[in-house]
């Protein structure tokens, strides 16, 4: 493989949003930078900048709000880019896909590359999904190949935070 | 079940709120609950930790004057009950407009209780 | 109006591990006034508790917020206890009140990192979080999940501790008490963090109570009101006193939370002296029916629950107020006037929960 692309697996930066459910896996998506975790030995960076970004890290289940900001944040990420959805909320729904305000899973708005399971999943299982996700840079296939969703496909209109005006 | 609960008509509320407020009450949250003809709602004040409950019984499409001028807290209930049950509110000091937690494309009123057919309880 | 520009703050913001957006109308520097918009993490959660039993629930109400999830089963299943007439046996009171009390020592170790990450100050943070994760494997030690730890049922808890684990819970709790007399100094004296909260996000003792101000935020601005004063769990037999501040601004707040932190490894420390044997989950019977309101002392502040049955085994309606939703008006009063570099940290002083609020 190319040295570019070797490189690009090596400190993959991700960046990280919670669409909206009991923000569980969105602490924990914190846990993971401090001491006991480290995610910094893999080099691996949280930016809070999605263009910096090369990861995406999903939390929860995705409401309409949410959803909207979502993809708007997706399509400002620079290729190439992987995303990993973690906890049952952003995988179904979880608990919550009866809810009438909500899109059942992140992968009805994003594509998704790595699915971590539970509710919350270990830190050690999320760690696991964001080296897969880092692999994938790299060009290895090591995730069925599920964008229902073209890349090409426009941004919406306007700026993330345009819904809800007072 | 629940103790210190007094009725307020509709048309006391805003003299009631005002004389709780000029004792020092802390205004806790107003619930909401769909009564077939018509809304109950439920003012909790807390008293130095002690609740205090106004049960106002507002008909289905009648306005509710808005107590967030005593307040201002109260416009966040008082924007959830237009979110979830189509209440009118008179002017709150912030007006979500019925969108203050649903979105566009939320379904509206959600807490309003639907007519179920026969035996389809659970 | 001329001179005056409106600012978005969020949704997605470093400062905020959850979505949340303040419209910040600027004169300047200065922000004029601040009118929040929510609703990006709504689910309808409160429709939802309508359409299952109320034995189900209770899974539910601890996925209200992943934070304080354990106070939310607490606050809901004393709400069905009260309609069901259920007494809680002793040894369930202790129990619920220790995991109670872990769930704010973390929740609180959480929030003293994420101020220090809003300073930059990244090795505060780091030793925070480190100590945070004593906190964690205890949950994971006495539950067997770090988040969601499920202790609850109506009518009880779903399991009982050894004797060996509530040995070490205590052992612990020094450990923990240890890591916490490392940070603290910092917090309480350092300059750099004293010149970025002492003197911001003023609010007052005449307006905290208008503004229906709740938990830290209230007692950071001298009024002594927790609702562990109620006696609720075990905390009607433990020596507790609420934690209060007069200052009003964001130091105060970190005072009182800091403070906080202490009394919940004290308090941790009373019950496991004083947990008494017994049965932790009685049989429970009936149905629940009438309404009834309950309140917990969450880390954030007080939590209601108003529930209404009618005899059915699905609630009729289920009412959450959470701590967040009534600290929102106190933010929009504490943000007019302060400047835009302030913004994050006077956000962060009221240690906002979306997910709660918006449920």
């Amino acid at each position: 493989m190319s040295i570019v692309r070797w490189a690009r697996g090596k400190s993959p930066w991700y960046f990280h949003y919670e669409t909206g459910s009991c923000n569980g896996c969105a602490i924990e998506v914190f846990a993971l930078q401090t001491p006991l975790y480290d995610l910094e030995r893999f080099g691996i960076m949280n930016t809070g900048n999605p263009k910096h970004a090369d990861l995406l890290l999903v939390t929860g289940c995705v409401g309409y709000r949410s959803g909207r900001v979502l993809r708007n944040l997706y399509h400002q990420m620079p290729g190439p880019k992987a995303v990993v959805a973690i906890g049952v909320c952003a995988l179904t729904g979880g608990i919550f896909h009866d809810c009438y305000n909500l899109a059942p899973g992140a992968d009805k708005v994003i594509p998704v590359d790595v699915y971590v399971p539970g509710c919350a999943p270990w830190p050690e299982a999320m760690i696991d999904g964001i080296l897969l996700a880092a692999e994938k840079l790299r060009g290895a296939p090591v995730a069925r190949d599920r964008r229902r969703l073209v890349e090409e496909e426009e941004p919406p209109a306007g700026g993330a935070g345009e819904e809800g005006k007072a | 079940m629940i103790p210190d609960v007094t009725q307020v008509g509709v048309e006391q509320l805003l003299t009631v709120v005002q004389g709780l407020a000029e004792e020092g009450c802390r205004l806790v949250s107003i619930t909401g609950v769909d009564a077939g003809d018509a809304f109950e709602l439920l003012y909790h004040f807390d008293r130095e930790l002690r609740l205090t409950h106004l049960r106002v019984r507002l008909p289905k499409g009648q306005e509710l004057p808005s107590i967030s001028r005593i307040y201002f807290c109260a416009f966040v209930p008082e924007n959830e009950l237009q979110d979830f049950f189509g209440i009118r509110v008179a002017n709150p000091v912030i007006d979500y407009g019925g969108h203050m937690l649903l979105a566009r494309e939320s379904p509206e009123t959600p807490l309003v209780k639907r007519e179920r057919p026969e035996g389809a309880e659970r | 109006m001329p001179g005056q520009s409106v600012i978005p703050f969020g949704p997605q913001h470093p400062v905020f591990p959850e979505p949340l957006q303040l419209r910040l109308v600027m004169k300047e520097e200065r922000v004029l006034e601040a009118v929040p918009a929510l609703g990006y993490m709504h689910r309808g959660l409160e429709k939802l508790a309508e359409t299952k039993d109320y034995a189900q629930n209770v899974f539910l109400m601890e996925r209200v917020c992943g934070i304080c999830s354990f106070m939310h089963s607490l606050c809901y299943c004393q709400a069905l206890e009260d309609l069901m007439g259920i007494e809680v046996p002793p040894r369930a009171r202790y129990l619920r009140t220790i995991w109670a009390e872990l769930g704010r020592l973390q929740s609180h170790h959480l929030w003293l990192g994420l101020l220090a990450d809003a300073f930059g100050f990244e090795s505060l943070f780091m030793e925070c979080w480190k100590n945070r994760e004593i906190v964690m494997d205890l949950c994971e030690a006495t539950t067997g999940n770090r988040v969601i730890i499920s202790g609850n049922a109506v009518g009880g808890c779903r399991r009982d501790l050894e004797p060996s684990v509530l040995k070490e819970i205590g052992r612990r709790m020094d450990d923990l008490e240890r890591g916490l007399d490392r940070v603290a100094p910092v917090f309480q004296d350092d300059p750099l963090i004293k010149q970025r909260t002492v003197g911001t996000g003023i609010i007052t003792r005449e307006e905290v109570i208008r503004l229906g101000a709740v938990g830290p935020v209230l007692r950071a601005s001298g009024v002594a009101q927790d609702m562990r004063q109620l006696g609720y769990a075990a905390y009607g037999e433990l020596d507790f006193r609420p934690v209060v501040e007069t200052g009003g601004d964001s130091y105060s707040r970190l005072m009182a939370r800091l403070g906080e932190t202490y009394q919940a490894i004290d308090l941790v420390r009373q019950a496991l002296r004083r947990i008494p044997e017994g049965e932790v989950l009685p049989k429970v019977k009936g149905r629940p029916e009438g309404e009834a309101v309950s309140r917990v002392e969450q880390p954030r502040g007080e939590l209601l629950y108003y529930v209404r049955a009618t005899g059915k085994p699905q609630l009729d309606r289920v009412r959450v107020r959470t701590p967040t939703l009534s600290n929102i008006p106190p933010l929009v009063r504490m943000l007019e006037g302060c400047r835009l570099s302030d913004v994050p940290v006077i956000a962060l002083s009221i240690d906002s929960c979306v997910s709660c609020t918006e449920r």
